[in-house]
């Protein structure tokens, strides 16, 4: 790459920069060629690093003051949000920044899908990325428990006691999860460490995920291949960095008004009941990021195939670049594939929405009928479609669309090679 | 435009689903005018010292508050009583302390650093005064009812006669707005049960809204200062936006002009 070239103008900055190129990196973070036709679509990777930094600063904020014991932990959040300095408005960002966390990171697989990012030569990015997924709901899940109420409690009984699922060793591994004999003070304990490591190792994989996108570049709306640096390409700062930072405050507007003036219609109102081993919630439920697997999990009758299903709504992602055969990325030249995608759509939310309802009658039947569409699109439309589709005509180059795309053939490659 | 409208079509159908704790049963609660709603949100002081009275001259006697200290009672915010008045109120109550350098423990007049002192022991003492019911610790109470505030307004002034097929149990009452019509709590109020400073008429209507604004703010105590800094916070953002807007207008056009 061009920007390895790069010499610091001051003699301190080439002595260090030829011991440590940090001044290498920031020059290629600055210059890094993006495609100048990304959509507000694209502004979600930066909103999601927003995120991440936001929870991890309020989370340490929040770890100095918060006690993780059994008969504790309840009573210190409430010291939190009464006594602490602010404590009330950490308290709320981390707890709503979970939610808002949530929203972008869909927003960011929802445009993978929408725009085929995860195809070549992005399969290791795309993968990279169901591994942070993966990891936040890990994360999600046992922040959720620390603050001991009633639905941290039985949330944390129910997620574990998937375990159990297992044939022979199942019970074993749910004790030993536990560390006892149900949930109790050494689960909250180890869940308290965990919740405190996980985002580090988040932090470590969107450094990782980021140098891989790095080495191919961004995927852009059209979904071709791009020549970088080109007429095609915008250096990374200020063109990026302005519109991504104009997208991170529209998101916090929406955030911010979470915090303020909503600040538990996300949550669910159990979770202000102290933890009770004694007294079952009417409907226990998970948060709303996580409802649709929940909704997969409840909607198959036998609880280790159940626990089978929602491991692979999950996993099945991670092969999604093997299970997509169209060579072209972008659903803008895919019209049936468009179409298929509106309706996973509608599939997730509708899952989303039977989560949150007794698993019983029609709300059962919905939630059977919409897990089985969802295996069908990995499994069977996405590849058929792959075959099937007719695709339409793929420009040349980004310039030509943005120019309202040219009929003539010709004039366009005459147009490329004059860039080139 | 048609992308915009799909991301708020797809945020509200997430937000929507979160009415789901009370999905089940549906009850209209009764509505009031609560002067802490909305942006600009603040507590009726003069709601909130009655309901501080409702609160301890008839609810205390069952239900305690552990997470208040009666400090709070003076803290800007909240009902703002004197320092001197919210002296007396914690005075007149007797605190267990100690030991002593005897090792004895010993009762001593409260003081503002002190917590609302508890009606029982422990949970075990409080349910065999309530023949098994718990009467539950009010500090957050209003944020563990799905309907919040308006549930708890309702369900004062929800007890009624039980229709003729239900059939309840001793010490059981029927209330339209419970979870299963059952509860273990007698009627709490009746008009004139309690006898207000300020010469407010107490119907049982009166007290169950000021005792409810009492509990909202035990459960939220800055909430009025969450809606000042939220205000502030929201028009900054909004100025910053439109700045940006622009400058990010004016660093694209070049891109734009060059193609």
């Amino acid at each position: 790459m061009s920007d390895h070239d790069y010499r610091p103008k001051s003699k301190v900055g080439q002595w260090f920069n030829d011991r440590l190129p940090l001044l290498t990196l920031a020059n290629h973070l600055t210059d890094y060629p993006t495609p100048k036709n990304l959509n507000y679509w694209w502004t979600f990777g930066g909103i999601l690093t927003f995120c991440l930094i936001t929870q991890i600063v309020t989370g340490l904020t929040l770890a100095m003051h918060y006690i993780a014991h059994a008969d504790m932990a309840f009573e210190s959040v409430e010291h939190i949000m009464r006594d602490v300095n602010y404590g009330w408005l950490i308290r709320y960002i981390h707890a709503n920044g979970a939610s808002m966390f949530f929203l972008a990171v869909y927003i960011h697989i929802f445009r993978s899908l929408f725009y085929g990012s995860y195809k070549a030569p992005r399969e290791i990015i795309w993968i990279i990325g169901i591994i942070i997924y993966l990891l936040m709901m890990a994360a999600a899940f046992m922040g959720y428990v620390l603050p001991w109420g009633q639905m941290s409690f039985w949330g944390a009984t129910v997620i574990t006691n998937l375990f159990s699922a297992i044939p022979l060793v199942g019970e074993g591994i749910v004790t030993w999860l536990w560390g006892g004999y149900s949930v109790d003070n050494p689960t909250l304990t180890r869940f308290f460490t965990l919740h405190y490591l996980i985002p580090f190792l988040i932090l470590g994989l969107v450094v990782l995920h980021i140098w891989a996108l790095h080495v191919p570049g961004n995927n852009n709306p059209v979904g071709i291949d791009i020549k970088k640096p080109s007429k095609d390409t915008v250096p990374f700062h200020p063109y990026i960095v302005i519109k991504d930072g104009f997208a991170l405050l529209m998101f916090m507007i929406v955030f911010a008004f979470f915090v303020f003036y909503a600040p538990n219609i996300l949550g669910h109102a159990d979770n202000y009941i102290e933890a009770n081993p004694m007294v079952t919630p009417a409907h226990i439920v998970p948060e709303w990021y996580l409802l649709p697997f929940y909704a997969i999990l409840r909607s198959v009758p036998d609880k280790l195939l159940g626990v089978v299903a929602m491991l692979s709504a999950i996993l099945i992602l991670a092969v999604l670049p093997w299970l997509d055969t169209s060579k072209i990325r972008s659903a803008v030249f895919r019209p049936l594939y468009r179409q298929f995608y509106w309706i996973l759509v509608a599939d997730v939310l509708i899952l989303g929405y039977v989560g949150a309802m007794p698993a019983e009658g029609l709300y059962l039947l919905i939630a059977r009928v919409a897990t089985a569409y969802y295996f069908l699109h990995f499994l069977v439309i996405l590849p058929v479609l792959g075959f099937k589709e007719k695709t339409l005509p793929v420009p040349l180059s980004i310039t030509e669309p943005v120019l309202g795309g040219s009929p003539n053939l010709a004039a366009a490659r005459n147009r490329e090679s004059k860039i080139e | 435009m048609k992308n915009l409208f799909k991301l708020l079509s797809i945020i509200i159908v997430i937000i929507a689903p979160n009415s789901y704790s009370f999905a089940a049963e549906k009850v209209e609660y009764l509505k009031t005018d609560w002067s802490f709603k909305g942006l600009f949100g603040k507590f009726d002081r003069a709601s909130l010292q009655r309901g501080y009275q409702v609160y301890t001259e008839v609810c205390a006697s069952c239900h305690s508050m552990k997470y208040l200290s009666y400090r709070n009672l003076a803290e800007p915010g909240g009902p703002e009583f004197s320092e001197a008045q919210a002296k007396a109120i914690a005075s007149s109550f007797e605190v267990t302390d100690g030991p002593n350098s005897d090792g004895e423990m010993f009762t001593r007049p409260g003081k503002l650093s002190d917590k609302f002192v508890m009606p029982y022991d422990n949970v075990k003492a409080a349910q065999a005064a309530n023949g098994g019911a718990y009467p539950p610790d009010m500090s957050v109470l209003v944020k563990a009812r799905g309907g919040g505030v308006d549930y708890i307004y309702s369900l004062l002034q929800g007890y009624e006669d039980a229709p003729s097929n239900v059939s309840l149990d001793d010490g059981v009452y029927y209330n339209k707005y419970m979870y299963g019509n059952k509860i273990r709590m007698a009627a709490p109020l009746s008009d004139g049960l309690v006898e207000y400073g300020d010469g407010t008429n107490a119907t049982v209507e009166q007290m169950s809204k000021d005792v409810t604004t009492f509990l909202m703010w035990s459960a939220e105590p800055h909430l009025e200062s969450r809606h000042q800094m939220g205000f502030k916070a929201i028009v900054y953002l909004i100025i910053l936006t439109v700045l940006v807007y622009f400058s990010m207008k004016r660093i694209w056009s070049r891109v734009e002009s060059e193609v």
